[in-house]
């Protein structure tokens, strides 16, 4: 990076954190903080939307997830849009009508206040988690970019984040993100422009899919009926709609977006926005990986994407034997691209035959170069049983920060930290407004209102909890990809908290005891087929969700109701 | 009660030019969904 980057890095950093404590000065009472000011239009939470859930692991870990497995993630997505439609038809109007902070308070007035506090509990305790991980994801651009100690970098970045949520309110969430997807997208889309300049000038656009196509990156859908894959149009259906519906209809961090609309118009547009371009989105960002991918089959790639553990394992002990597995990756590599270009020859030729030799060929030169990147992964995790041997999620990065010129690279870095910082922001928001609300004042009772305590206290609980965000952090590199660990860690508890708000709204005759019963027992039992099965983890949000609405209507002829 | 009637009937309508109803909005969001499926699936078998 030159000094034309760190200068628009830290200006922009700088800035947003000043315009946000700047564009929040006027929140001095509890309501403004934790709500806004109920003003926002379709577009400005149809954005804001779609920033909370698309942060910088959106721009980290997705391309990564492209370059490694293709484009099949994207049908994570495809029930999506059934939940958005459900979530603005049903739930949204009951929000709007019961005028609630969370989403948990509506559980409060529905059932009783056991039953609010273990939605709300179930809430902190993964959204807690997932703060953790989002805080990880620039603490690698940063470690990356500077050299620092990867644990340093995220206690560093967290104090950052930390003093941005605390002074910042709901309102300041909803305008910066407004701003930043712009630069978002434009920062996605020039990344595209010099991927597609920088590729071998003989080879087109139908050529490089062709590629990607024959090394296995293409497959977008997956009809299979095998439980045990990810990624199927299946899972991503019936998964993938439970996770949504429970993502986008009772977590807070989400709910806390929309009910901030001017009217129920606003913000029904504004989840109709995310049904309607939240798949083409995500499909953008793998593709943008599965042209890295082809990119860098006509490129020398590193042997290892993770240019610090690789620079500070090839200086020890284990320096010799890494060294000869990268002379021996980039001998296979330059082969690897002769095979390519033989088979796309033939291909141009029209010579079946050789067409097909060459595939081979190319397929086994292929191989034996995902073999000896494995064996040089193996070889690392020898020297350091510590380091994390996936390294897809420093794909992009790498990718960025050697071929964008510079100032951009700046640039791109600084819109990733500042969405980073932004997400954070916005979860730390919504923890610390479900602990104020649904434990604090809860608990509390008829107690007398002090607002400029409890305005201060909420400030407490956001410091808190960025804390806790940060210790969880500091263990997120044991995890798997990163966009993968926060869907995981989301489909153990999301399912449940999901039937809890099923029976909410649509079994009448079930009571808060029989809910909450069920609501554990359901729990413990997605614990228990995590730590014992293999199947695809989107199921997870099903069985919870089934179990819970199935265990509350089989315990509700068993129990009283006070 | 007024003022929650005309609240009621500016939220009954999207305020769109088209779609005009929020059923016609929900049937449009399904469309370009099945519209998204056919060309993901079309991609896959072109270059899978």
């Amino acid at each position: 990076m030159s000094s034309l980057d760190y200068f628009v890095l830290i200006g922009t950093i700088v800035g947003i954190a000043l315009y946000g404590m700047w564009r929040t000065r006027g929140a001095r009472d509890l309501s403004t903080y934790l709500k806004g000011d109920q003003t926002a239009k379709w577009g400005t939470i149809g954005l804001s939307v779609m920033a909370t859930q698309a942060s910088a692991i959106t721009f980290l870990s997705t391309p990564g997830q492209g370059y490694d497995s293709g484009l099949g993630f994207v049908q994570n997505y495809f029930g999506m849009p059934f939940a958005l439609i459900l979530i603005a038809a049903v739930f949204l109007p009951i929000y709007r009508r019961l005028n609630v902070y969370t989403a948990y308070e509506f559980l409060g007035r529905r059932f009783d206040g056991k039953t609010r506090m273990l939605g709300a509990a179930l809430f902190l305790l993964q959204r807690g988690l997932a703060a953790g991980i989002t805080i990880y994801a620039p603490a690698i651009i940063l470690s990356t970019v500077l050299g620092w100690r990867l644990d340093l970098t995220i206690v560093l970045s967290g104090l950052v984040v930390i003093a941005y949520t605390v002074s910042g309110g709901t309102k300041a969430v909803s305008i910066t993100q407004k701003h930043q997807m712009a630069v978002i997208f434009g920062g996605m889309v020039a990344a595209f422009v010099v991927l597609l300049m920088r590729m071998p000038s003989d080879l087109g656009l139908a050529d490089t899919f062709t590629v990607a196509g024959a090394l296995g990156k293409m497959q977008a859908v997956d009809f299979s009926m095998d439980p045990d894959r990810r990624y199927t149009v299946w899972t991503g259906l019936f998964g993938g709609v439970f996770l949504s519906l429970s993502y986008f209809g009772t977590d807070q961090s989400q709910v806390q977006r929309y009910i901030s609309g001017a009217s129920l118009r606003e913000s029904r547009l504004g989840l109709m926005f995310n049904a309607v371009f939240k798949i083409p989105m995500q499909f953008f960002i793998l593709l943008l990986g599965a042209l890295v991918f082809v990119f860098y089959q006509f490129e020398k790639p590193p042997v290892f994407f993770n240019a610090p553990a690789w620079e500070a394992h090839v200086q020890g002990e284990a320096g010799p034997s890494l060294r000869a597995l990268e002379e021996q990756f980039g001998a296979v590599h330059s082969e690897k691209q002769s095979r390519i270009r033989d088979w796309l020859d033939a291909r141009r030729a029209g010579n079946a035959a050789a067409e097909a030799a060459a595939r081979d060929a190319m397929l086994a030169a292929h191989e034996r170069s995902e073999a000896l990147r494995a064996d040089t992964k193996k070889a690392l995790v020898a020297a350091d049983p510590t380091l994390t041997p996936k390294d897809s999620d420093y794909v992009f990065i790498t990718f960025v920060l050697k071929y964008l010129p510079h100032g951009a690279i700046g640039l791109l870095i600084a819109v990733i930290i500042a969405a980073a910082l932004s997400s954070i922001a916005s979860e730390l928001n919504a923890l610390a407004t479900t602990t104020t609300v649904d434990f604090y004042k809860h608990l509390r009772g008829d107690a007398p209102v002090d607002d400029a305590h409890e305005l201060r206290l909420s400030r407490w609980f956001t410091a808190g909890w960025g804390v806790i965000a940060i210790a969880f952090a500091l263990f997120a590199n044991l995890v798997e990809n990163l966009i993968e660990a926060i869907n995981m860690l989301g489909s153990i508890f999301y399912g449940v908290v999901l039937g809890i708000f099923l029976v909410a709204f649509f079994l009448r005759r079930v009571g808060g005891t029989a809910v909450f019963w069920g609501a554990i027992t359901a729990q413990i039992l997605v614990l228990a087929c995590f730590f014992t099965l293999s199947i695809g983890y989107l199921w997870y949000n099903l069985i919870g969700c089934a179990a819970c609405v199935a265990l509350s209507l089989g315990l509700q002829p068993f129990v009283t109701e006070k | 009660m007024a003022a929650e009637r005309a609240r009621a009937e500016t939220d009954a309508h999207t305020g769109l030019p088209w779609p005009r109803t929020w059923r016609g909005v929900y049937c449009f969001v399904l469309g370009c969904f099945a519209t998204s499926v056919l060309l993901l699936t079309a991609l896959t078998l072109l270059f899978a």
